[in-house]
């Protein structure tokens, strides 16, 4: 395998998975501006409402002098949730790490399918235009919230937006699914094929295990979502009726007198829908649950606890999350008795998730940390995912669940397990795998810095959300205050969106970090973290094709801590 | 580092905590409760909030301690993990959800199960549309979709003291019945009519919120429902048809 010469197949048009994995690395970075922009406007109506929009709101919402409408509210939110969740965790954590750092971690010289992987992420690319297309759409973006619950989404004359601009996130999100599903089938096909020799399953780092289980979840629930996803654009252009009861009158539309077939089940969709996107939830942090793993092992000196019961465990996620898409429905209409079994489920899969909180407390136990940049967005990670998993329960508890569904405080809870926990990881990611990709170290004073305010600002931003979720604040409203109980409110929500803005601003010290240290001339270490995984086996960055001879994998990656020798760790390569 | 971050911890632990104690004072908390099964989702909720409260304080405490003593000299102990220790907090844990779970089993029974519904005639339907809540009674025959059927709109009327049975219809898209102060959330399905019930003992006047997304005007479909005691229910029911008949003189 020799690389190729030309410099538009190294750098752009590249089958090597490792300038995959930074285009991913690229593009999610990309969406994370666009996807926070939108989060800061949601904060800024949410405190101030119907006040002129700074900066944007001029040119965004010209026919009112700036001021948001609500529709354009709407829209917001729903490319919010849309952005951040097949935009930026996912290519984030599974295309950007997971496609960096497989072959890598188990010592391949390349993904088993590298063409597959390139058009992963090249159908990614159109579907993220048509996301940002959808945006500029004359007659208003996609307004359906990110779950698209029919009849509201499929019938365009449902409301403004729901024309192009739904048409356009409706293609978006099917080449998304596409793409993330060739994307699984090759990590699958990878780690079961290319292992080094001696690498066997059981020495696995964590990192690959749930990178490898997130895919299978892809694999089995994602081409639901997408079959979904295709039945509405039928609903829409080809007069089927999937998901149209009968008797509408939507806006003065009637289905029936449009030629449109009805007699479908609106709760159809969610089925569908949430059958692929509660798993997707564990896509976005099984990754980061991997990661945190083998960074506390790492910046620790000490072995991961309970390797088999972390394996395990992720394994239990990731059956058991296919049957608990339910507790997303408990008002929904669904039959009250499947209420029950969905609510059993769903507080079984809190079980998994807390052994691996008592393993990385464990971990930690006598652990000889660091305390450097990549370890303190770990324990930050831990921390923020046990609030975030604690007040999961209370929402599969269907009787609790019902004055609290659709509240703020679900916004609060998934914030904690997605931004608290994924977004987190990724930075133990970022700087504990920066110097990898680079050759160069982040700065670790500014790494500091970031982490300390990150952490405080997003207890700020996202913990008194379950208070407003508690007083009754809906999800998705505009204009909370339009209910004189929730009045009292305002100065909660100020307060969480100051806090949101600085949070926004916070983040300069990571890019300013980012910036200064590729600017800086190249360290090169190979393994500067005294690491003992594969991938520290070779040049930083690794040359194409990734290792200068073949692997043979002697050990486990978790021998830290050794008490004898000149040094406390014993790499899974070679004697010692 | 070590301190700060120990200090991080804490302070998230204590910000936490302390998020909930303060929160009844400062009207963070649920609006007061008037229904009859609602005290008990409150108390529900309390149960819920003090397991996962100890839990949390328990896990908070560790994680500072476990991340305060690093600065141990030496290497760490290579200790690969512990069977007894996992069997501990696997069994433990699921013990706890397991009671935790079918502590609430018999309440989402009462709440949603058909068979606990109250042998009542439906009191009114609710029919929410685009970006309204209107509300229908049947009138004096006691049954829907005839010429004497009863209309209003915003304000729903319901008697006090009695088992009050609403039947929930959507003309368009989805929409959600909440209403905070029954510990009350139903999805308005079109196709479907489901049916919710509640009792409350006393007078009450509750704000109705929409809760699920259903269009650019969902911020705004708001509502009441006014619980009034059973003779000024009746009186509030001769008023609308009084209403109704001098209307439909005139419209003829
Ligand atoms: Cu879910
Ligand atoms: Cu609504």
């Amino acid at each position: 395998m020799t690389a190729p010469s030309s410099l538009l197949r190294r750098r752009v048009f590249s089958t090597d998975h490792k300038v995959i994995g930074v285009q991913f690395l690229l593009f999610s970075a990309f969406f994370l501006v666009l996807g926070g922009l939108t989060a800061l406007a949601i904060r800024w109506q949410l405190a101030w409402p119907w006040s002129r929009v700074p900066i944007v709101g001029k040119a965004l919402y010209p026919a009112t002098g700036g001021v948001m409408t609500p529709e354009g509210y709407t829209v917001l939110f729903t490319l919010h949730g849309t952005i951040m969740i097949f935009f930026v965790i996912i290519p984030l954590l599974v295309g950007a790490f997971g496609n960096f750092l497989i072959p890598l971690m188990i010592g391949a010289r390349d993904m088993a399918f590298p063409r597959l992987n390139a058009a992963s992420f090249w159908l990614m690319v159109p579907a993220g235009a048509l996301i940002v297309a959808s945006f500029f759409v004359a007659s208003g973006g996609p307004a359906s919230g990110w779950t698209a619950y029919p009849p509201l989404a499929p019938i365009a004359s449902a409301a403004a937006g729901r024309g192009l601009g739904q048409t356009l996130w409706l293609v978006s999100v099917f080449l998304a699914g596409v793409a993330s599903t060739l994307g699984a089938l090759n990590y699958v096909a990878t780690v079961v094929m290319l292992r080094a020799r001696g690498l066997s399953w059981t020495r696995l780092p964590l990192t690959v295990w749930a990178l490898f289980f997130s895919a299978i979840i892809q694999l089995v629930a994602l081409p639901v979502l997408t079959a979904g996803a295709v039945l509405q654009l039928f609903d829409r252009f080809l007069g089927t009726g999937f998901y149209t009861p009968a008797h509408l009158v939507v806006n003065q539309f009637t289905p029936e007198s449009a030629g449109h077939a009805v007699g479908g089940q609106p709760l159809l969709w969610q089925h569908l829908f949430w059958f692929y996107s509660h798993p997707a939830v564990y896509v976005m942090v099984l990754p980061a649950m991997g990661i945190v793993s083998d960074v506390l092992a790492v910046h620790g000196r000490k072995p991961v606890f309970g390797y088999r019961p972390m394996v395990f465990s992720m394994g239990t996620i990731v059956v058991l999350g296919m049957f608990v898409w339910g507790h997303h429905m408990f008002v929904s209409g669904l039959d009250p008795a499947a209420g029950t079994a969905f609510m059993l489920s769903t507080i079984l899969i809190a079980l998994p998730s807390s052994v691996k909180v008592f393993n990385w407390l464990a971990t930690l136990w006598g652990s000889r940390p660091r305390y450097d940049a990549a370890f303190l967005n770990a324990v930050g990670f831990v921390a923020m995912f046990v609030i975030g998993g604690l007040s999961g329960i209370w929402l599969a508890s269907t009787p609790v669940d019902v004055p609290l569904h659709d509240t703020a405080l679900v916004v609060g809870h998934f914030h904690f397990v997605v931004f608290g926990g994924s977004v987190f990881a990724a930075f133990a990611a970022l700087h504990h795998w920066f110097p990898k990709m680079t050759g160069r170290r982040l700065d670790e004073r500014l790494g500091k810095l970031h982490f300390a305010g990150t952490f405080v600002l997003t207890a700020c931003v996202f913990l008194m959300m379950h208070q407003l979720g508690m007083a009754g604040q809906p999800r998705r409203v505009a204009d909370p205050y339009v209910y004189a109980g929730l009045a009292h409110l305002k100065p909660l929500n100020v307060f969480i969106s100051k806090s949101a803005f600085l949070l926004a601003a916070w983040q300069g010290f990571l890019v300013v970090n980012v910036v200064k240290t590729l600017l800086a001339k190249p360290e090169g270490e190979r393994n500067p973290w005294d690491a003992n995984t594969l991938e520290w086996e070779t040049a930083s960055p690794p040359p194409h094709a990734n290792f200068e001879a073949e692997l043979v994998v002697a050990r486990g990656p978790y021998e830290y801590g050794v008490p004898d020798g000149p040094r406390d760790h014993r790499r899974q390569v070679g004697p010692g | 580092m070590r301190l700060v971050t120990v200090l991080l911890i804490l302070l998230l632990g204590a910000a936490a905590v302390w998020s909930f104690a303060a929160a009844r004072a400062h009207g963070w908390w649920f609006p007061e409760n008037v229904s009859v099964f609602g005290a008990r989702i409150d108390a529900l909720f309390d149960l819920n909030l003090w397991i996962t409260g100890g839990v949390f304080v328990l896990v908070f405490a560790l994680l500072a301690w476990t991340v305060a003593r690093g600065a141990l000299p030496g290497r760490a102990r290579p200790v690969h993990g512990d069977l007894r220790l996992e069997l501990v907090w696997t069994l433990v844990p699921a013990a706890i959800f397991v009671g935790l779970a079918v502590a609430q089993l018999d309440e989402w029974r009462e709440l949603k199960y058909a068979g606990a519904r109250p042998h009542v005639a439906v009191t009114a339907r609710v029919v929410a549309s685009q970006f309204d809540w209107h509300f229908v009674y049947p009138g004096p025959d006691r049954r829907f979709d005839t010429l004497d059927d009863l209309e209003t709109t915003y304000e729903l009327v319901v008697p006090a003291g009695e088992p009050v049975v609403l039947q929930l219809v959507s003309r368009d898209v989805i929409h959600s019945f909440f209403v905070p102060g029954l510990r009350l959330k139903q999805d308005v399905v079109p196709g479907m009519r489901p049916e919710v019930w509640f009792e409350v003992r006393g007078p009450a006047d509750l704000e109705l919120v929409c809760a699920e997304l259903c269009g650019w005007g969902h911020y705004k479909m708001a509502g009441r429902v006014r619980v009034v005691p059973r003779a000024a229910f009746d009186a509030h029911l001769a008023a609308l048809e009084r209403a109704f008949r001098s209307n439909g003189k005139d419209e003829r």
